[in-house]
């Protein structure tokens, strides 16, 4: 097997408690959520109201950009809440569910038959749609644009992150079959990136356009890989799809219905036994997190996603509509007495030599969620380049956005970045510069200032 | 109670809303310095990297305390072996001591002093940065220098050199050679020759307190000096710069924590070689002809390239930059000393020089970064 691509700036994190591969379904819990904060920068307009009984499948909202694009209900049941927050903003529309599982049914043509055109309208109107999200710029992908390709990583290297692989195994024919679906609706190329060591999607996968990659985080990053294989210029776009979400598309293709299948690693230091657990999109995390064994007496953040890119959610949360990740960790919120002093705190790692930690580096280890210091000026440079594989220059880039200087964020790369390539910088970063925080700002001041 | 419960009991009047609410930078600045706070990550990564910015300061001075060390010796030493007394390590010690600890002082009451006033004023917290400009300063002063010189320094560099661009982060020219160059410039008499370098040597009959770099460019022979006095330090000069040795322990602590720049080291090690081989070939002069080697280990190169021209806000701050940076603080290093004999030391020079052309040189790497991304798209367009 070829080398394929390998990814030398990176940085991969060991933390304690990686799920292990083993499988457990959870019933469908009796209450469901659309979080809108999943999804950037849309406008909902209400296509239902409190009290409304709604399929599986059927739409919930679309978005006032695109009355296309529509979002649907991931289970039959009863329009429970419309959450609003300030200046009466959408927060989150509730889901009561019940026995009935009558989904909305679509007409799917033949797979030789089927055009482009055919498939996105099915897409649209299945509410499958925002899956596709589009870079530059990290939002749901536009209809009416014609990408350049289609990119699917299929691992990721975050630290505690999904095995794609894994949850793959069990749905690999629908997975195959939303892949060839997929690469109809591109002129371009369906470019599909895999680890060097999954061996069983490097033989499944071998009819398609494959690439193969290794090395440190961040080289699942579906960003990275663009970067590597066809980078993205100004004015183009690519579209980029995770890959359970490919299985959704594929088992919409093959039964003609929205099902919304996630499984999630939950996973952390603070749990005894971390597995896998399959439910559905916006399932109430309470529904899980009885399922989980906690160590004791240890205050815990839930992470709606990774330990680098996810969001602070309350237990009583809903499961993100594009997470395959549940993560656990300690609240760091201790004080640490001389704790800067170099060699003091040996617990704490870092990928700088200024404690002990980096002689068991390849031992796990416990991380919290303490910042390890204050934020400051820029003042250490490198530090950024040793954890950003990308021909771009993330210190200049990240200042720029700050500043706001939309000619030399474009000329510096803008458009080949998303918030979550930046992830290492904000763990990296001697100043503790919140990167994903700004680059997202710098992105949606360009949406504002551009489109 | 413990340390804590005192340290919450004193932080209630400078909390939000509380009288002195305006100080809250001050005491935080003492606060953090106890304990590492209890801030946990609010948006972007929810786990952080055990480095911070007091951590990676306090790497900077662990790595200087060899030079300074030997320093305080030093001073000590040169003093009582030009008396010629007898005299054992200790009290070249305690005269050393006696003539380093009190700059050390000054420096830090007057510039921490103005880097609290500004954190106040600017409702910011306190960066850390100073507390190794700070112990720098006095660490590159002739040891006879008058105190009240060291704090007009000392404001200068931290007002003018720092503050007046925005404070940590954000200055041109290193703040501690800022200082040095400073006093160079307005108190010329203090700062050069050949009667400030060794102890009161001034006031001592027949003590000769010439650097090596000083007796070149007056066209003498510096055979007194072995090779080895150069790189142990045992000579005259600024207070911690004489000892190669010294300075390369704090190198090697800097590269292997990986705080401090290797690219820059290197870069100007080699820029110096490849500079001094060549004068060595034409060898017009004194300084010329003396071995590139030797150069590198004499006057204040090892240590202004270790700990000054790593600066990473002053220096290059891209990969590239930092070895072309490096090579060139090399190259204008034995310039300034081969071409400029009113001024036989040019390291300072040289990284302040290149300091205010650092920017430059990133702009061209980026550039570079930059073209072939447009190169990438009319490539793309012309197939089209």
């Amino acid at each position: 097997m070829s080398k394929g691509i390998v990814i030398k700036n990176g940085l991969s994190i060991n933390i304690k408690g990686v799920a292990d591969k083993e499988l457990k379904k959870v019933p469908l819990p009796n209450k469901l959520a659309l979080i809108l904060d999943d999804f950037h920068l849309i406008m909902p307009k209400l296509l239902v109201k409190e009290g409304d009984t709604v399929k599986r499948g059927q739409p919930i909202f679309y978005s006032k950009s695109n009355e296309n694009i529509k979002f649907v209900s991931p289970s039959h049941g009863k329009i429970e809440k419309i959450v609003r927050g300030e200046r009466r903003k959408i927060l989150e529309i509730t889901i009561s569910t019940d026995k009935n599982d009558s989904a909305i049914k679509h007409k799917i043509p033949a797979l030789e038959k089927i055009k482009r055109e055919n498939i996105i309208d099915i897409l649209l109107e299945s509410g499958c749609w925002p899956f596709i999200k589009q870079r530059p710029f990290d939002i749901i992908a536009d209809p009416l644009q014609n990408p350049k390709s289609i990119f699917i990583s299929c691992f990721d290297s975050a630290p505690l992150s999904v095995d794609f692989e894994f949850i793959l195994k069990d749905q690999i024919e629908s997975f195959k079959y939303g892949l060839k679906i997929l690469e109809k609706i591109t002129p371009g190329n369906l470019n599909i990136g895999v680890n060097r060591n999954q061996e069983f999607l490097n033989k499944e996968l071998d009819d398609f356009n494959k690439n193969i990659f290794s090395g440190p985080h961040p080289s699942g990053n579906v960003g990275v890989q663009i970067h590597h294989i066809d980078p993205i210029n100004i004015g183009e776009s690519v579209w980029i799809i995770r890959p359970e979400d490919v299985c959704i598309i594929g088992n919409l293709f093959l039964e003609g219905e929205f099902i919304p299948t996630r499984t999630l690693a939950v996973s952390g230091p603070p749990i005894n036994n971390p597995k896998y657990f399959r439910t559905v999109i916006g399932a109430k995390l309470q529904s899980i997190l009885n399922l989980i064994d906690f160590k004791n007496g240890i205050q815990c953040r839930i992470i709606n996603g990774d330990v680098l890119t996810g969001k602070t959610v309350e237990p009583d949360s809903y499961v993100g509509f594009y997470n395959n990740n549940i993560s656990v960790l300690k609240e760091g919120n201790n004080y640490k007495l001389f704790g800067w002093i170099p060699f003091i705190n040996n617990s704490v790692p870092s990928i700088y030599r200024s404690s002990f930690s980096w002689l068991s580096s390849s031992e796990p280890k416990e991380y919290d969620t303490n910042l390890n210091g204050e934020e400051r000026a820029f003042v250490v440079t490198g530090e950024m380049e040793k954890v950003f594989p990308m021909d771009i220059y993330p210190m200049q880039l990240v200042k720029e956005c700050m500043i706001g200087d939309i000619e030399k964020m474009e000329r510096l790369g803008i458009y080949e970045v998303a918030p979550e390539d930046f992830a290492l910088i904000d763990y990296a970063s001697s100043s503790k510069i919140e990167a994903q925080t700004i680059v997202r700002n710098g992105l949606d001041y360009l949406i504002k200032e551009t489109l | 109670m413990n340390i804590r419960g005192i340290v919450d009991k004193m932080k209630a009047p400078f909390d939000k809303g509380q009288k002195l609410e305006k100080l809250y930078p001050a005491f935080n600045a003492f606060e953090t310095f106890l304990f590492v706070p209890n801030h946990t990550s609010k948006t972007g990564a929810h786990i952080r990297d055990g480095i911070d910015l007091k951590r990676v300061m306090i790497t900077v001075i662990i790595a200087l305390l060899p030079a300074l060390f030997y320093g305080i010796y030093n001073t000590g030493y040169q003093y009582l072996y030009q008396t010629g007394e007898e005299f054992t390590v200790l009290d070249a010690v305690i005269h050393g001591s006696y003539k380093i600890l009190p700059m050390i002082a000054v420096s830090y009451i007057v510039g921490l002093g103005i880097e609290f006033a500004f954190a106040v004023f600017r409702g910011h917290q306190v960066n850390e940065g100073y507390l190794v400009t700070g112990l720098l300063i006095p660490m590159i002063m002739p040891v006879d220098i008058p105190l009240w010189m060291v704090a007009i320094s000392v404001a200068f560099a931290v007002l003018i050199g720092k503050e007046a661009f925005g404070g940590t982060g954000m200055n041109i020219l290193n703040p501690a050679l800022t200082a040095r160059a400073f006093a160079f410039f307005a108190y010329p008499t203090y700062m050069s020759g050949n009667q400030v370098w060794v102890s009161e040597a001034s006031n001592v009959d027949g003590v000769s307190g010439e650097t090596i770099l000083g007796m070149l460019a007056a066209g003498g022979s510096t055979d007194q000096y072995s090779m080895m006095d150069m790189f142990i330090g045992s000579i005259p000069g600024s207070i911690a710069e004489t000892s190669t040795l010294m300075v390369l322990i704090g190198a090697f602590i800097l590269i292997y924590t990986g705080v401090g720049s290797w690219r820059i080291m290197v870069g100007s090690v080699i820029g110096a070689a490849l500079t001094g081989m060549l004068f060595n070939l034409w060898g017009a002069n004194e300084l010329m002809s003396f071995d590139w080697y030797n150069h590198i280990i004499v006057g204040g190169f090892a240590f202004g390239v270790v700990f000054m021209a790593t600066d990473p806000v002053s220096a290059a701050q891209t990969l590239k930059g930092k070895w072309i940076y490096g090579v060139l603080v090399g190259v204008f290093c034995i310039l300034i000393r081969v071409f400029n004999p009113a001024y036989p030391e040019g390291v300072m020079l040289a990284i302040l020089l290149m300091n205010v052309f650092a920017p430059t040189i990133d702009h061209y790497v980026i550039d570079a970064s930059i073209k072939r991304r447009e190169k990438r798209l009319n490539s793309k367009l012309k197939m089209a």
